[in-house]
């Protein structure tokens, strides 16, 4: 016990450090391209997204395969975190970017809202309706109208798990919540807890509940659900929370207990597992979990860290959860040519390929060879993702106004925290969230 | 600065020549040489101080999007609100508590530093805090205040202190396998369902401990179990009721399964303990000499007891005492110098007198010292007052999400309702006005200190 503290601490300052440092962007310096002999040589257009880092270098390889093709040349704007800020100062700033990557599906609303947007030509929605499920078509559309290509996904709903504590307990991946469950009490009784639940980060906790809500209630409640038309006080919620009390009241099943999972941040949930010290055998979050395991603790990522798809709850569909970023395209940008143009090459597989080779990266585009993703856990996500079709659905608190559904210490986020802390009353917390929500969604 | 500047200007200009109106327009000369002087200050006053005051109060009568007028609806808010209501009460107790800790820490200090020898070397060392940012210093106590023993300092030291006196059991994770024959009291012991007499060998099945955590004398239990009682003894066996990888029989002892050593058992009759014993390193144990009857063995709670982890610092109750002890660390430093110079300014001759009419040390601070001292005493608690309330980035940083909440000051609330993702810039406005309230006396009553000291 006493030997670990330097690591964690450590590991601690470096999170720490890395939460701040993560603030901070990088210049946008222009990127030219050579080799322009076709249409749009001499035209520039910018690119405006979060990315930043590994990211942000592997993005530039799809635009750099897009200048070879046409002679645009490209330049990438990183935005920092905040995209809806800084596009909005840009264009009253005469400075608007052409084309936006925009990671959220509530921040493209806005958008279009707003009118800053170009409706996407035909040759990008003719392949988005032969390449994609419709479900993507309809999270990129505002009142009917197609603005936003999901470029990039992420899959979240997806267990973690290390594949040594799960033999050395001798269960299974498991097929249902119940299972998991069960398996989970095995674990516990081979000496290691089964989950590490991030209980300090609230985010964690709705992305528990929404699987868990999408498979059992189903995805036109969830819809709903998302869109504030059932409250939160509705049967399905409270059986969701029930069910999900199961997980969070037995402390044989959570590292630490509810103390512990509340004192546990998501790298932290994920060094539990995967950390030199392991405490737990299982850990849910979304794909980019394989990414920490991997950098942070080197794991291999299909040997020693795999995942299982998210257990079907009570005779439901095993449900996926996801979300994405979308390129749109910006009214006032100056060349609206050249950036349809790149929408048009984004939405084609071959643009997709170019990133899946380079890695940390899933495309919703089912015309897209598996073969090009660079090992077998990312392709397993990623056929899991395009197999699930148009019962994917995305992020329930990224399309919460932020005040209920993004927002550290109120509304989701915390009312979950109090319900691990306490699952006794799932009614009661049922109502506490429809009071949050009613609030936020008020305007 | 801008007062001065207005006094100074007048006199600074030549004395007008002899004639009366000569003198006038000298002095109309002098007010608006003074004027323009004063006009830099009084425009960036007006810009940054009171256009954005008049703007906050506007604003507050507005709802969310700033479009509608909504009265005095988000002042009845505020006191509807049972998060901002806590932010009011936690600014309360940090303006009561805060202050009053800082001046008195800081007075005693002053008056002890006196006399030591090193005296400019400590006063440098508790001023030291005033030079690390608000931010640093809440990353590093958030780490400190860790709940988590391998990572915060303090209950690492807390938990070190306990188990010194208390000593850690030897199985804190292990528990009984369920539905055999074990059953768990509310203290956390376990005892034997069934009764057992001498001439028995009981196995009792614990589990929960991973296999490279035994102990490393750990021997397997198989031949133990297998071992039968003499007629006037009662043996068994504890074991780790799980085979590595799965399989085996669940309440049987398994070959591969392995014994528990030092494990303590009792033979309890009557509910009283009349032997007890230690197991072997193959878990066995066995009890010789015992009358006749039937017993229940037991598995005392000490065997079992969950490490103790120390003091949540940063759990609901304690988050906010936890945030105005790392102000304290700040701050300290701070009024313990600035005391300290009114110090060395009083007058020796009335303590030397006191001295001589036979006072002792507490006499003279209590009826000397600190009478003397109130002037800068008053300076230094007002500073203070105005400064914790409107601290901010300490408790944003420290308190973890879940407490968030219930360590929420005026400042840190009127930050979240209108940027943290609330984006009630009307409310937040409310809150600002509200602050800007509370701060106001603390403002006259420092001014009119200093008028009357000029």
């Amino acid at each position: 016990m006493m030997m670990r503290r330097r690591t964690t601490l450590l590991s601690g300052c470096t999170a720490l450090v890395l939460a701040l440092g993560a603030t901070a962007c990088g210049g946008g310096e222009p990127v030219a391209a050579g080799g322009g002999d076709q249409a749009l040589s001499g035209q520039t257009v910018s690119v405006a997204g979060v990315w930043s880092g590994s990211e942000q270098k592997n993005f530039q390889k799809v635009l750099d395969a897009f200048t070879e093709k046409t002679g645009a040349e490209t330049r990438f704007v990183p935005t920092g975190d905040n995209v809806s800020t800084v596009v909005g100062s840009k264009i009253e700033g005469g400075d608007a970017p052409d084309v936006v990557m925009v990671p959220q599906v509530g921040v493209l609303q806005q958008f279009a809202k707003k009118g800053w947007l170009r409706p996407l030509s035909k040759t990008t929605e003719k392949s988005v309706d032969s390449g994609f499920a419709s479900v993507w078509k309809k999270y990129g559309s505002v009142d009917g109208t197609f603005y936003g290509l999901y470029f990039k996904a992420a899959h979240k709903s997806t267990v973690w798990y290390s594949p040594e504590a799960l033999d050395q307990a001798g269960v299974e991946a498991p097929e249902t919540y119940d299972d998991m469950l069960k398996a989970g009490r095995v674990v516990s009784d081979s000496g290691l807890a089964a989950f590490a639940v991030a209980g300090q980060d609230g985010w964690t906790l709705t992305d528990w509940f929404e699987n868990v809500y999408l498979s059992q209630a189903g995805p036109d409640k969830y819809d709903a659900l998302a869109a504030h038309d059932i409250a939160w006080t509705d049967a399905s919620v409270v059986k969701a929370l029930t069910t999900l009390g199961k997980l969070f009241k037995d402390e044989q099943l959570l590292a630490g207990g509810q103390k512990g999972a509340l004192n546990t941040d998501f790298p932290g949930s994920v060094e539990k597992v995967f950390g030199p010290q392991a405490e737990a055998a299982m850990v849910y979050e979304g794909d980019f979990v394989a990414g920490v395991a991997k950098d942070q603790f080197g794991r291999a990522i299909g040997e020693d860290a795999d995942f299982f798809p998210f257990p079907a709850v009570g005779g439901g569909e095993a449900p996926v959860v996801s979300g994405g970023d979308a390129a749109v395209v910006l009214k006032d940008g100056k060349h609206p040519e050249a950036a349809m143009k790149l929408l048009e090459y984004l939405a084609t597989p071959e643009a997709a390929a170019v990133w899946a080779k380079a890695g940390g990266f899933l495309s919703p585009n089912k015309d897209l060879d598996p073969a090009s993703y660079g090992d077998d856990v990312t392709r397993a996500t990623a056929e899991s993702l395009v197999a699930a079709g148009d019962s994917v659905r995305f992020d329930m608190s990224d399309q919460a106004p932020a005040a209920f559904g993004g927002t550290k210490g109120v509304g989701e986020w915390k009312i979950l925290q109090d319900f691990l802390r306490d699952p006794s009353d799932p009614e009661a917390t049922a109502a506490r969230l429809e009071a949050a929500a009613a609030k936020a969604y008020e305007d | 600065m801008t007062t001065a500047l207005v006094k100074d200007a007048p006199s600074t200009t030549p004395p007008a020549p002899a004639p009366a109106d000569g003198r006038r327009r000298a002095r109309r000369r002098g007010r608006l040489v003074a004027l323009l002087f004063v006009l830099p200050a009084l425009l960036l006053l007006g810009a940054l101080v009171v256009y954005p005051v008049l703007f906050s109060v506007g604003r507050s009568f507005y709802d969310a999007s700033g479009t509608r007028f909504v009265g005095g609806d988000n002042y009845a808010e505020i006191f509807r609100d049972p998060a901002t209501l806590k932010a009011i009460r936690n600014t309360v107790i940090w303006v009561v508590v805060a202050p009053v800790l800082l001046t008195g820490l800081g007075l005693v200090l002053a008056v002890l530093v006196e006399k030591v020898r090193w005296a400019t070397a400590f006063k440098l060392l508790m001023f030291l805090p005033m030079a690390v940012s608000f931010l640093a210093a809440g990353i590093v106590f958030r780490l400190a205040y860790d709940e988590d023993p391998d990572k915060g300092v303090l209950n690492a030291a807390v938990v070190s202190v306990h188990d010194v006196f208390e000593g850690a059991s030897p199985y804190p994770t292990v528990r009984a396998r369920d539905g055999q024959g074990l059953h768990k009291d509310e203290d956390g012991s376990y005892r034997t369902e069934a009764a057992v007499s001498p001439g028995r060998t009981v196995a009792l099945p614990l589990v929960g401990l991973p296999a490279k955590d035994l102990p490393d004398d750990a021997a397997p239990a198989y031949g133990a179990a297998a071992r039968e009682a003499g007629p006037d003894e009662l043996r068994g066996t504890v074991y780790l009721d799980f085979v590595p990888g799965g399989g085996g029989k669940q309440g049987e002892v398994d070959r591969e399964e392995s014994g528990l050593p030092g494990m303590t058992v009792e033979a309890v009759r009557d509910g009283k303990t009349v032997a007890s014993t230690d197991t072997a390193s193959d878990g066995s144990f066995r009890f010789t000499g015992l009358d006749p009857g039937s017993y229940t063995l037991r598995l005392p709670a000490a065997n079992f007891a969950a490490p103790y982890d120390g003091v949540s610092w940063l759990g609901p109750t304690l988050v906010t005492p936890a945030i105005i002890g790392a102000y304290l660390w700040i701050w300290t430093g701070f009024a313990m110098v600035l005391i300290g110079a009114g110090l060395s300014t009083l007058p020796r001759e009335a303590l030397e007198a006191a001295r001589m009419d036979g006072a002792n040390e507490w006499q003279i601070f209590r009826r000397i010292t600190v009478p003397l001292l109130a002037p800068v005493l008053t300076v230094v608690f007002v500073t203070l007052v105005i400064n914790v309330m409107k601290v901010f980035d300490l408790v944003y940083i420290i308190a973890p999400g879940p407490v968030q909440e219930d360590a929420n000051v005026l400042a840190t609330q009127m930050w979240l309702v209108s940027f943290g993702g609330g984006n009630n810039q009307g409310l937040g406005s409310a809150l600002g006005v509200l602050l800007l309230l509370l701060v106001v006396p603390a403002m006259i009553f420092n001014v009119r200190r200093f008028r009357r000291s000029q």
